[in-house]
């Protein structure tokens, strides 16, 4: 006992370290000053059919951070992920037309009635994984695209649904009043999804990232630890669904008009695959999804190419992320970067001329 | 077919199972197995097939029996829900090594004793003795992904004698492992009961470790307990030498 104290004792004084080390330092300065570019400069820097595609890629930067807790995280393959979106974003536009509530306290309502909904989809993971959960999604996914294609997304008009076929003047759905403007708002959607971020960050980082973690390689290893799987699971898809609704109503102020249109189901099939492409192991994979999601069609339309390349390209995408880099581009990418980086530095030492070279 | 591994006279702390029978289908893994594990490390052994993972993922809480019981410390084990029982105190090793790869050392250990409810005692304490006590000598924040199969072998029994644990069943521990470290992890088992207080079950094919952790060892063969009692008695017991060699005739 005396043995196993003192052994405990030194290794007490060794960790956990007081300080955090030069990585994770190193890490929060990048994150930071990353952020204050995208929040001041950015929008200096882009026209306003730029920064459109850049609020675009704010929203869907969360929706892809939803999938990527699901099936980075947990091993839980959800294909109904837009339909999430459309649940939050009609919530929101709801609750913006009936409502004077201000957009925070919106979004919020949002996030959390979409928690409800989404949790109720998640429901047959607790008895499936993998292509059946899929599926299933994806089949819940389509009933609600139809049933929105029915009642409509609310444009003001009256009733429970909100929605006014008939109405010749249609109004816009509000924004915050201190994000009216595009750059402003801009701004806010890259707000509201930074705070999405350390939410799932901190998810991540402690017990229910653990238990996550547990369960995705092994659910028997994960009971004999204690872990309650059901549980951990359908919070998985409670706090995915959060964000998914939290992301539609940053959605709705954005676009000003929502369509069910808007929502196809297969356009979760093409999130999935820019998450996994993006990587979906890291909090970076979700901005890389979106980036690739939002921006490239943006590039392309302005470069008069059609973005239905896009649908080969990731089609592409997928298959080489899947054959040669599983964790996607947010883990290739600056492993392939250093590799450059060493190529290029040996190639300029052969060529200096006094390099020590014999 | 009743048998007894250990001291007649134990006091609490034992597992007395009676008639327990698991049906897969038409097969049957566990055919009214009864014996009593008593306080300290137990051996169980048998020739492959014979139901030893089937026992302890009815002990763990993954394999509904058919028909039997399983009393351990006095509770009725088997009336408490899987997740429920590393709370209660079971804690069990793999067949195929099962430390979490994501995870760091400590984050597998901590995983534990977070959903343990040990009110009153320090986790990153509890956790660093528990690493230190299997001899895993690395920095708890290495990632396990790193580690060579013997040092996530130790990260697996660090998880299994982490708080208070009551009854630790270790499935082949030592498979694959090179002499030397087989050695250091029998050391550890040795010591796990009196550390700990736990009872520990050791299933393993390594005779030579089984006699070196087990006063007591029971004998599975096709789901039924044919021998137990001291481990040396056990191992030199005919019925249990042509089980192994695969000539035993089954009654």
């Amino acid at each position: 006992m005396l043995d196993v104290a003192d052994r405990t004792a030194s290794a007490r004084q060794r960790w956990p370290p007081r300080r955090p080390d030069a990585r994770t330092l190193a890490r929060a300065a990048v994150i930071t000053v990353l952020l204050l570019f995208v929040l001041l400069a950015l929008p200096q820097l882009l026209s306003l059919y730029y920064i459109d595609a850049m609020t675009q890629v704010a929203v869907y930067s969360m929706v892809a951070l939803g999938l990527g807790v699901l099936v980075g995280r947990v091993g839980l393959v959800s294909l109904g992920q837009v339909a999430v979106l459309a649940i939050g974003a009609w919530v929101a536009a709801r609750l913006l037309f009936a409502t004077s509530m201000p957009y925070p306290v919106v979004l919020l309502e949002a996030g959390l009635i979409t928690m409800v909904a989404g949790t109720v989809i998640g429901l047959p993971a607790l008895r499936l994984r993998g292509l059946y959960l899929a599926l299933i999604t994806l089949m819940l996914a389509g009933a609600i695209t139809v049933v929105l294609a029915t009642v409509n997304f609310p444009n003001g008009g009256h009733g429970f649904t909100g929605y006014n076929g008939s109405s010749v003047h249609i109004p816009p759905i509000r924004r915050p009043s201190i994000a009216g403007g595009d750059p402003a708002y801009f701004r806010y959607a890259v707000v509201v999804a930074a705070l999405m971020f350390l939410l799932a960050w901190a998810h991540i980082r402690t017990r229910p990232g653990r238990a996550w973690a547990a369960i995705r390689q092994s659910e028997p290893a994960a009971l004999a630890a204690g872990i309650n799987t059901t549980l951990y699971k359908l919070w998985a898809f409670a706090l995915a669904s959060f964000i998914t609704g939290v992301a539609g109503g940053v959605l709705a102020g954005a676009v000003h008009y929502l369509y069910s249109i808007d929502f196809p189901t297969q356009d979760s099939i093409t999130l999935l695959a820019v998450v996994l492409m993006g990587g979906a192991y890291s909090l970076w994979g979700a901005i890389i999804a979106a980036l690739l999601l939002q921006l490239l069609p943006a590039l392309l339309n302005n470069w008069g190419v059609s973005a239905d390349w896009l649908t080969i390209l990731f089609g592409i995408g997928v298959l080489q992320v899947l054959t040669t880099a599983p964790a996607g581009l947010a883990d290739q990418a600056p492993k392939d970067l250093a590799r450059l980086g060493r190529l290029l530095l040996a190639l300029a030492r052969r060529l200096a001329p006094s390099g020590g070279t014999r | 077919m009743t048998g007894t591994a250990g001291g007649v006279n134990a006091a609490n702390g034992r597992v007395d199972v009676a008639d327990l029978t698991v049906r897969y289908g038409g097969v049957t893994s566990l055919d009214g197995m009864s014996v009593t594990f008593e306080p300290g490390t137990c051996g169980l052994i048998g020739p492959n097939g014979a139901g030893k993972t089937t026992f302890f993922n009815v002990l763990s809480g993954f394999v509904r029996p058919a028909a039997g019981t399983v009393r351990a410390f006095g509770e009725d084990l088997l009336s408490i829900v899987h997740y429920r029982r590393a709370r209660w105190g079971v804690r069990r090793t793999f067949q195929t090594e099962q430390a979490i790869e994501e995870l760091s050392v400590f984050d597998n250990v901590a995983m534990v004793h977070e959903h343990s409810r040990l009110n009153g005692s320090s986790r990153v304490k509890d956790v660093l003795s528990a690493v230190s006590f299997v001899g895993l000598d690395v920095d708890p924040s290495t990632r396990v992904r790193t580690l060579s199969a013997g040092q996530r072998r130790l990260v697996e029994v660090a998880r299994a004698v982490v708080g208070r644990p009551k009854l630790v069943l270790l499935d082949e521990p030592a498979a694959g492992l090179p002499d030397e470290e087989t050695e250091h992890l029998g050391a550890v088992i040795r010591q796990i009961p009196e550390q700990t207080g736990a009872l520990t079950i050791l299933v393993d094919h390594d005779m030579s470790l089984v006699s070196a952790c087990c006063a007591t060892t029971a004998v599975l063969d096709f789901g039924k307990l044919i021998a137990s009692g001291p481990t040396d008695e056990v191992l030199r017991d005919e019925r249990v030498i042509s089980a192994y060699l695969g000539t035993a005739e089954v009654s």
